[in-house]
């Protein structure tokens, strides 16, 4: 194909269509449509097994799906052989070829295409990382974080339509993994290449990317933008992979035009319908930990705003800009909150007697049943540990209602 | 009172008497290299140099080096080519058939020496292969395969397959993966491979015996001879020296690439 042989003026659409990948004895991906439109910065975020680096694979070639299309700008790419198509990866190994200089590595790509220039061209990519003064050395004398930026510029110096990144930083210690994703996305707003990274790291996934997909079990559980996956979580998976939600699950006990009301442990909270995604039987809400008030005396009943309390604060903790309070509350279990830290020293102090509230407008509804009779969410295994705790919190919370 | 120490006196006088074990036949075979014999090495008639400047005057000696060592080149050609593609198939590939391949490979080396020589010497008979240069051959690449695979196998599985992985990637074709990648990460396994399996087939008496015919290797000519004369003790002399200056030349290349790479172990 004509990619082969040229630089990619700019990035490509990519479109998986109905994409299933089994692999003898488990299914890695189950069905998967996808559009990542060109120049933009994607990130595949999900739980380690969740089939997002499978995913990857089937875009570079290096796995055929079972079932599906693979589509690089318009043209079907899912038969063409890994070195025709337009994509280039950089591995989570980073896989430089251990026998050569960091300048051939960098020019190996364009010498298989016989591109013009190779050494020339590699040089340039090599002053882009801000690594051209190692060209010479060989890949076991650099340093994690520069043998990254070689990988990195030994994939965009052939100007691929698409980047893969396969946690390409999950090696790197947290102040240089900070640095490099700074990095990474000013490189790809010079180079206007579509990015499709993949990581299990939540955080890493919002500071880079335009458009983030939560992958779980083989399928994309929600796609968005950072914010509005944050803002927004429409499962429990979503609400708890993505920074922590306090999460209750109850019966709807009323409908009043904007809002439904949620029973939980007897109290009536409200969530806005816009963003509840059901509105009857027994829905699981959330809100997130940093939207919660804390009170030291019962708040005065205000339209608007969901009360809940009293509760008695069982753990303290301080963390820099924040203060996580951990509140225990008969009938539902723990609350987090966390308070910005306007004061010197804790607010209110372990054992204290507290309220929490929050504006009727930030809770979220969210799709999932609940743990009652919702397979995914009781056999929970590979989500992490966050989806566990989760779960055993709502279980907890069940047996005291 | 001070404890006799086990360690202090037992150990490194249990290390020398290794030593010395191991190194004696050695030097016996080197210091008998400068005998000056009439008939028979095993009795010492004073220092020369003849042997040493003179070692193709005894018959034949030269000649049974020769075969050997055409023998062994040819022979671990073969071996290191055919082993080292197996070793990738079986390292790398999932197929019907690779776990009886595997052990397959395994029986030659699990086989008595005797019992090899003597079946493939059968062989040869039915066929009616007539013994003699190539038969040699044969026999020595077919034992020298095992080692060989086990040898690079070891080294496919320590290579990351991501790097192939990144050479397909990067635009290469199968061949230029494999030649580009592969074969170059591959090289130092493969090196070995070739090194033992020209000492094991240099070195082979038993198999070689059954299946020579009338050509005589190294090892077979000493054995004719009632007793070895000096000239088999200058070539043997001549090939331990030369491996362990490929050993000691090996090792001080390799310390001095770490170094060059700034990688200290």
């Amino acid at each position: 194909m004509a990619a082969a042989g040229a630089f990619a003026e700019a990035g490509a659409d990519l479109e998986l269509v109905g994409i299933h990948k089994r692999f003898p004895g488990f299914t890695a991906i189950e069905s998967l449509d996808l559009t990542i439109p060109a120049g933009s910065f994607f990130a595949l975020l999900g739980p380690s097994g969740c089939g997002k680096t499978t995913t990857l694979r089937l875009v570079a070639g290096l796995e055929q799906p079972t079932s599906g299309r693979i589509l690089i700008g318009g043209k079907d790419v899912t038969d063409v052989k890994p070195f025709r198509r337009p994509v280039n990866t950089v591995f989570q190994s980073y896989a430089l070829f251990p026998h050569m200089t960091v300048l051939e590595n960098v020019a190996f790509g364009l010498r298989r295409r016989r591109i013009a220039d190779p050494s020339g061209k590699a040089h340039e990519a090599l002053q882009l990382v801000e690594l051209d003064h190692l060209a010479q050395r060989k890949p076991q004398q650099l340093s994690g974080g520069q043998q990254q930026r070689v990988a990195l510029a030994r994939a965009i110096v052939n100007r691929p339509a698409l980047l893969l990144l396969d946690e390409p930083l999950g090696a790197l210690d947290l102040k240089l993994r900070r640095q490099m994703q700074l990095e990474l996305k000013t490189i790809q707003q010079e180079v206007g290449l579509t990015f499709l990274h993949v990581t299990h790291d939540q955080e890493e996934a919002m500071t880079m990317a335009d458009t983030v997909a939560v992958m779980n079990k083989g399928e994309i559980e929600q796609m968005g933008s950072p914010e509005e996956l944050y803002e927004l979580p429409r499962t429990v998976f979503v609400a708890n992979f993505l920074g922590q939600s306090n999460l209750f699950t109850g019966e709807v006990r009323g409908d009043s035009g904007e809002v439904v009301v949620v029973d939980v442990a007897g109290v009536g909270v409200a969530v806005p319908k816009a963003r509840a995604q059901r509105h009857r039987g027994r829905v699981t809400i959330g809100i997130r930990p940093e939207k919660l008030l804390l009170h030291p005396a019962a708040p005065e009943p205000a339209a608007g705003v969901n009360v809940l309390g009293p509760g008695r604060v069982v753990d303290v903790s301080f963390s820099g800009v924040s203060t996580q309070y951990t509140v225990a509350i008969p009938g539902i279990g723990d609350v987090i909150v966390f308070a910005q830290n306007m004061v010197f020293g804790p607010v209110v102090n372990a054992g204290a007697e507290v309220w929490v509230s929050w504006g009727v407008e930030h809770g979220f509804g969210l799709a999932d049943e609940g743990p009652e009779g919702d397979e995914r969410f009781a056999d929970d295994t590979s989500t992490g540990s966050l989806a566990r705790q989760t779960r055993e919190e709502l279980l907890e919370e069940l047996g005291e209602a | 009172m001070r404890r006799l120490s086990l360690g202090k006196w037992l150990l490194p006088l249990y290390v020398a008497l290794a030593v010395v074990f191991l190194v004696t036949p050695i030097v016996q075979v080197i210091i008998y290299s400068f005998n000056d014999s009439r008939r028979n090495n095993t009795i010492w008639g004073g220092w020369t140099l003849d042997k040493w400047l003179n070692v193709c005057d005894q018959q034949g000696v030269c000649e049974a080096f020769g075969t050997s060592v055409a023998v062994g080149v040819v022979a671990t050609l073969i071996a290191t080519v055919l082993g080292t593609l197996l070793a990738i198939a079986l390292g790398r590939y999932r197929f019907r058939g690779r776990g009886s391949t595997s052990l397959l490979l395994f029986l030659p080396m699990a086989t008595p020496e005797v019992v090899l020589g003597a079946g493939l010497a059968a062989q040869f008979l039915a066929v009616g292969m007539p013994k003699g240069f190539w038969t040699i051959v044969i026999v020595h690449a077919l034992f020298c395969l095992s080692f060989v695979v086990v040898t690079v196998k070891a080294r496919v599985a320590s290579l990351d397959p991501a790097l192939e992985e990144a050479g397909r990637d990067l635009y290469g074709s199968g061949p230029q993966v494999f030649f580009r990648v592969t074969l170059p990460l591959l090289t130092p396994g493969i090196v070995a491979a070739a090194l033992l399996s020209f000492a094991l087939s240099f070195d082979d008496f038993i198999i070689t015996k059954f299946n020579a015919g009338q050509v005589t290797t190294f090892p077979l000519w000493i054995y004719t001879k009632k007793t070895p004369p000096a000239e088999a003790n200058v070539i043997a002399s001549a090939i331990f020296v030369l491996a362990i200056v490929a050993v000691v030349v090996v090792q001080v290349a390799a310390a001095a690439r770490r170094k060059r790479l700034g990688i200290t172990r």
